[in-house]
């Protein structure tokens, strides 16, 4: 009878604290559950797709993915260190590439990029990743290190600022067309995986993500420098006072974070064969919310938020539009990357990981 | 010869005038306490002479070289580190990462293998606990990271700020033995402390600092002696 009485008194209180903002919520919440259930249900029931048409998709995703991630990496490290969004990095992402255009244009004509693809693809990375580096240094000196104390809104207009600024002088010193990104000869066609068929291009950037995660995995992880980066996120107060050059290692970490969106660029122009001077803002956009969606500031957390975005993105347009009987489902990929990066902010702002490491911290 | 000298500081938050014009020093081999109430001003003494804030005026001098002018991380590397308020220890990290971390300004490998050593026998928790995470560290466990991690970088001056701060009593006596035990192997200790009586009693001098003043100094036995610091900060 208590009991009962007790439990009534908590439902009251639960109905009157539900407001007309949580009730949209929650209907937000069913309609897009109701609408990945049912799209799912009738792609499927429909049997339209084989099963190798999936694992393309699959196979594509995973792809886009690790380039997402790549660029992802950068956002979450300088959010880690300086609670500021590089709103400017999708642009360097662009200067990679863009870089990586003409040293493989080079390297095409001096006959050198079919007869010796590996080494090519070695200097291309170089050189993308050199110039990566060298603009991304150059923003925070320039943009963001002097308004290390200002109000946090200040350092975000300043990105901004930033990003416009690499766009428009890209365009002004090389044009506003697109540029076609000469093909690796090896790299053309399928390679045959356990008889699943890969492209080789996706295989390549599958890969060379996979040993770049690795190389900076170990890196943050087990080098004096990496520890000194996540004791610096952590309190960069006390960081300065165990000795540690706190500007020197927000220069370390803008640097790590410009090189893999410098390799990512690379990778991108592989899967994509042309540079733009506003290709880096999609990516850009797509990688924050790779990042946002690993929990904002969580390394391994922008690795998987990649992932799962570029998964999401490549197969959730046959899997539930086409079943809500969406004509060109797949024009709708951008929908569902901001759809969700709508949703996570709704209702996760703390991301996939992000709790854990809260849990952690206390 | 005095080893850290701090001459007529005046530190301001903005508008706030915090320190108004502190002198104290702290010679070879001494454990030094710096008392006060809430808000007078001790850990903005600890965080100037750390290099975390400017002075606008004064001088500060370890063994005659000036330590004023210099960031933060270069204070370590000189030879002053300091155990700050609250613990703030890494807690993301694990205690094995922070204590390196307390190392970070050294590079000789053989001299800090020795130093993380002489640190597990000070306090064998951590040794047990090297590969946890420190944020799941107990308040006293943590309180001894922040110590070792300090003592890492091997100072010729520890900072100390409020180290019995929200410990339990028995942890409170444990911890002041380890300062006298670090400071009688060869460190020199400045220790702000609320505590007073614990304080007086490690200590061969000590400062009584006032909204940002110096009221009095002394040998810690006038000081445990004297009738406004007994009403004050000793409960009569
Ligand atoms: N960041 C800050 N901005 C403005 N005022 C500050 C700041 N930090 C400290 N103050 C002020 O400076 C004065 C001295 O503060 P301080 O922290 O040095 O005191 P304290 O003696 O360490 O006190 P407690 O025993 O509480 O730690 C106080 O009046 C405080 O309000
Ligand atoms: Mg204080």
């Amino acid at each position: 009878m208590a009991a009962t009485l007790v439990a009534a008194r908590i439902q009251r209180n639960w109905l009157q604290r539900l407001s007309v903002i949580d009730i949209f919520l929650w209907a937000f919440r069913l309609a897009v559950l109701a609408a990945v259930v049912v799209g799912t249900f009738r792609t499927l029931y429909s049997g339209r797709y084989a099963g190798e048409v999936w694992l393309d998709f699959v196979v594509f995703g995973v792809s886009q993915g690790s380039v997402y991630a790549l660029i992802a990496l950068g956002y979450t490290m300088v959010y880690g260190i300086l609670r500021m969004i590089n709103f400017a990095h999708g642009d360097i992402f662009m200067c990679g590439a863009y870089t990586a255009y003409y040293a493989a244009g080079a390297l095409y004509r001096a006959g050198v990029f079919n007869r010796q693809p590996l080494l090519s693809l070695a200097i291309i990375l170089a050189v993308a990743v050199t110039a990566s580096t060298s603009v991304a240094l150059l923003v925070e000196r320039v943009a963001y290190r002097p308004l290390r104390r200002a109000p946090r809104l200040v350092p975000l207009i300043s990105a901004i600022g930033a990003s416009f600024f690499i766009e428009y002088a890209v365009r002004g010193l090389y044009g506003s067309g697109f540029q076609a990104y000469p093909e690796f000869e090896v790299f053309k066609g399928k390679w045959n995986v356990f008889g699943i068929g890969i492209l080789r291009t996706q295989a390549v950037v599958i890969v060379a993500t996979l040993i770049l995660m690795g190389l900076l995995y170990l890196f943050v992880m087990r080098t004096k420098t990496g520890t000194a980066m996540r004791a610096v996120s952590e309190d960069m107060e006390v960081a300065a006072l165990m000795g540690i050059n706190v500007d020197r290692i927000i220069v370390i970490t803008f640097a790590v974070g410009a090189a893999a969106a410098g390799a990512a660029g690379v990778l991108y122009a592989l899967v994509f064969k042309q540079v733009h001077f506003f290709m880096g803002f999609y990516p850009g956009i797509k990688a924050f919310t790779a990042a946002v969606l690993g929990g904002i500031g969580n390394i391994p957390g922008a690795m998987l938020g990649g992932l799962f975005l570029g998964l999401f993105e490549s197969v959730g347009p046959i899997l539930v539009l086409d079943g809500l009987g969406i004509v060109a489902p797949y024009q709708l990929k951008d929908v569902i990357a901001f759809t969700m990066l709508v949703m996570v902010l709704i209702f996760r702002p703390s991301g996939i990981l992000g709790e854990r490491l809260a849990g952690k911290k206390a | 010869m005095t080893l850290l000298d701090v001459e007529n500081l005046h530190v301001y938050y903005g508008q706030i005038h915090a320190l108004k014009g502190i002198t104290l020093h702290v010679d070879p081999g001494e454990i030094v306490t710096l008392i006060g109430a809430n808000g007078a001003g001790k850990s903005t003494t600890l965080k100037t002479i750390s290099g975390l804030l400017r002075p606008r005026e004064g001088r500060i001098t370890l063994s005659g070289q000036d330590l004023a002018a210099l960031p933060a991380h270069e204070v370590v590397a000189k030879g002053v580190v300091q155990v700050p308020e609250g613990r703030r220890i890494f807690g993301q990290l694990t205690v094995h990462e922070n204590l390196s971390m307390g190392a970070y300004t050294r590079t000789e490998r053989d001299g800090i293998d020795g130093d993380l050593e002489r640190i597990f026998t000070l306090f064998p928790r951590l040794k047990e606990r090297r590969a946890q995470v420190a944020g799941t560290l107990s308040g006293g466990e943590q309180q001894m990271l922040a110590i070792g991690r300090a003592l890492m970088s091997q100072p010729k001056v520890l900072l100390l700020d409020e180290p019995s701060m929200g410990l339990a009593p028995v942890l409170v006596e444990q911890i002041f033995e380890t300062i006298t035990g670090i400071n009688q192997l060869g460190t020199t200790v400045l220790l702000v402390e609320q505590n007073a009586y614990m304080a007086l009693q490690i200590a061969q001098r000590g400062y009584v600092l006032q909204t940002g003043e110096i009221a009095l100094s002394g040998s810690a036995k006038d000081l445990q002696a004297n009738v406004e610091v007994r009403k004050a900060y000793l409960g009569g």
